[in-house]
């Protein structure tokens, strides 16, 4: 299965409303992380208009699939693709953060608005996952489960006991996309606090695992399509993206991890995003 | 019935007192309620022989995933299989699924409400040998400050068995303290457990003792020796440290004019500072608190520890006849 132009056209206008409602949102909530969403934007597109099953109608569905972000951080990239499939309104968005909205900081779980899982706290999220896949696994149901996670969150020694006991419970209704952008919110991740190469962990680790171009809606969409014909492994996508992709002056800049633009650096943002 | 279990339980000598212990009846409770609750899922971490969910994962193997040696993936694996609808038991020792673990049960089981108990054994100085990396005497406070945690020491394996089938009935999160050695049985098969009520186990208005897990055996034993000397002590069994019965235990400080609290735990934020923080609100009286005083413990033979710490019946009764002199004083 291969992405039509309508499609690849479609997950380009979402990105593109995902990049322009992180800064949106994180400049109108005066804080938040509006690069990692920016970076991750692609892909989390691509997963949640091709293949999520997710929409308005069967939010409350037991069978639907789930989706974690164990980089809850980003949030605002989930919340602007929760509000582009239905699952609430758009005006709500410019809520983020304030006091009052179900748009928390970090999410907090909220099935009427399709928040599968709270996380914010990272490494902990893979292992929900787990338990989500093996639910589904032990009920018959054909529900997948996607957790998103990042290359600063694979410093949790919590993941490596969740990608042990996955690949030991053979969930390959389980798939983890990785977002690989070298940026934490201390500077360069190789300077940081380096993990090599996450393909060959998960794969060392028992995991189906591929490298591709976060920006690549075809090979995002190539890799996905691979995860759901496993049979036995659950998949990583390790995907290498950019932060703050789609703004110059946001680009590979470790300092768009967690400050919001102001008002005058918002405007130039959209502008170069087509806003 | 109960009885009948609990004699089931451990051997038994001529003459001795019933002696069962909590954990024992948990994996009991657990293989009863595997065949009330399809949905039940039990979760261990390497420890089934221990924590008695061995017993389950045999009965009901595809319900039983053993999470190895990692309790905090076992806790999010916990929320998550929650999270589809199943209720779970997730079960350690109390050093590990409470210590190492309490960051994922706050976030991942807490916050989401999610209908998991963590049900874990080995808890307090009774585990002898082992020592202080082993003797979690910090957890009921650790489980206790969390939003909406439920917190249950049963006294022994008669109401660990029914405080067990209440956590699994009622939704939401619980921890439910066990312990590793064999304890008196202090409830008849008439008891009736019930979330956020204590039980009188003997009336008494000179003193309230009010106590959990094993200490409400060793606070009987206290207040027989008391009633020697002429002292009649009420002993309140407080299973339910969360929600406490605040109702109970103001009657017994407004009746008995002191109240001393002992629990296997640290003095600092466990059971004694719960009823403190109902006391000082409801009916001031002067108080006293068994327990561990900001120490850890040590190895050696479990009751030579209790009894080291002040915490066997004649500790308790010196403490409380301390605290009935200076009430008269």
């Amino acid at each position: 299965m291969t992405l039509t132009d309508q499609q690849r056209e479609e997950i380009g206008a979402a990105a593109n409303t995902v990049r322009q409602d992180s800064v949106r949102m994180t400049n109108a909530a005066t804080c938040g992380h509006p690069g990692g969403p920016m970076g991750m934007a692609d892909f989390m597109s691509t997963l949640f208009l091709a293949h999520l099953n997710l929409d308005a109608d069967n939010r409350h569905d037991p069978e639907r699939d789930r989706f974690i972000l164990g980089n809850g951080h980003t949030c605002a990239g989930l919340y602007s693709l929760l509000a582009q499939k239905g699952l609430f309104s758009r005006e709500s968005l410019l809520e983020f953060r304030k006091f009052g909205s179900p748009l928390q900081g970090h999410p907090h779980r909220n099935l009427d608005l399709g928040i599968d899982m709270s996380t914010g706290s990272l490494g902990n999220g893979l292992s929900v996952g787990v338990g989500m896949a093996l639910a589904a696994k032990q009920n018959g149901w054909g529900t997948r489960v996607y957790v998103a996670s990042s290359d600063g969150e694979s410093q949790e020694g919590q993941i490596w006991e969740a990608a042990t006991a996955a690949a030991h419970y053979g969930l390959a209704n389980l798939t983890v996309m990785v977002d690989f952008n070298n940026i934490q919110i201390d500077g360069v991740m190789r300077e940081v606090m380096d993990v090599l190469d996450l393909r060959e962990k998960y794969a060392a680790f028992g995991w189906h695992a591929v490298d591709v171009d976060g920006h690549d809606v075809d090979a995002i969409d190539a890799a996905l399509c691979a995860a759901k014909e496993e049979t036995t492994r659950p998949s990583a996508i390790i995907c290498h993206t950019t932060i703050g992709k789609g703004v110059s002056f946001m680009e590979d800049k470790a300092a768009w991890h967690g400050v919001a633009p102001n008002d005058e650096q918002a405007r130039e943002a959209l502008a170069e995003l087509g806003a | 019935m109960l009885q009948t279990m609990a004699r089931e339980l451990a051997p038994l000598h001529q003459g001795d007192p019933i002696k069962a212990a909590t954990r024992e009846a948990y994996g009991k409770a657990l293989l009863e309620l595997g065949e009330e609750m399809p949905d039940l899922c039990v979760l261990d971490a390497d420890l089934s022989g221990s924590t008695k969910t061995k017993a389950f994962g045999q009965a009901y193997p595809e319900r039983f995933f053993n999470c190895g040696v990692a309790e905090a993936n076992m806790m999010g694996i916990a929320a998550g299989l929650a999270s589809m609808g199943k209720t779970v038991f997730a079960s350690s020792f109390a050093m590990f699924a409470t210590g190492k673990a309490w960051e994922q049960v706050r976030q991942s089981i807490a916050v989401p409400e999610f209908n998991v108990k963590v049900a874990a054994t080995h808890a307090g100085l009774t585990v002898g040998e082992d020592g202080k990396s082993h003797q979690m005497l910090e957890d009921i406070t650790l489980m206790r400050v969390i939003p909406g945690m439920r917190v249950l020491v049963p006294a022994d394996a008669v109401e660990a068995r029914l405080a067990v089938k209440a956590a699994a009935e009622a939704d939401g999160p619980f921890y439910v303290r066990l312990s590793r050695a064999s304890t008196p049985v202090v409830f008849g098969e008439d008891y009736k457990f019930e979330i956020g009520k204590g039980a009188v186990v003997r009336d008494g208005h000179d003193i309230a003792i009010v106590a959990c897990g094993i200490e409400v055996g060793m606070a009987l034993a206290a207040a027989e020796e008391l009633a020697q000397g002429g002292i009649e002590a009420r002993v309140i069994a407080m299973a339910s440290v969360k929600p406490i019965d605040a109702d109970l235990i103001t009657e017994a400080a407004k009746d008995c004019g002191c109240v001393m609290t002992a629990e296997e735990h640290q003095v600092m934020g466990g059971l004694g500072s719960a009823v403190a923080e109902v006391l000082a609100t409801r009916a001031p009286v002067p108080m006293a608190f068994c327990g561990m005083n900001n120490e850890f413990g040590q190895s050696g033979d479990a009751w030579d520890l209790v009894s080291h710490y002040g915490l066997d019946g004649p500790g308790l009764a010196a403490s409380a006849r301390k605290l009935v002199e200076s009430k008269n004083s």
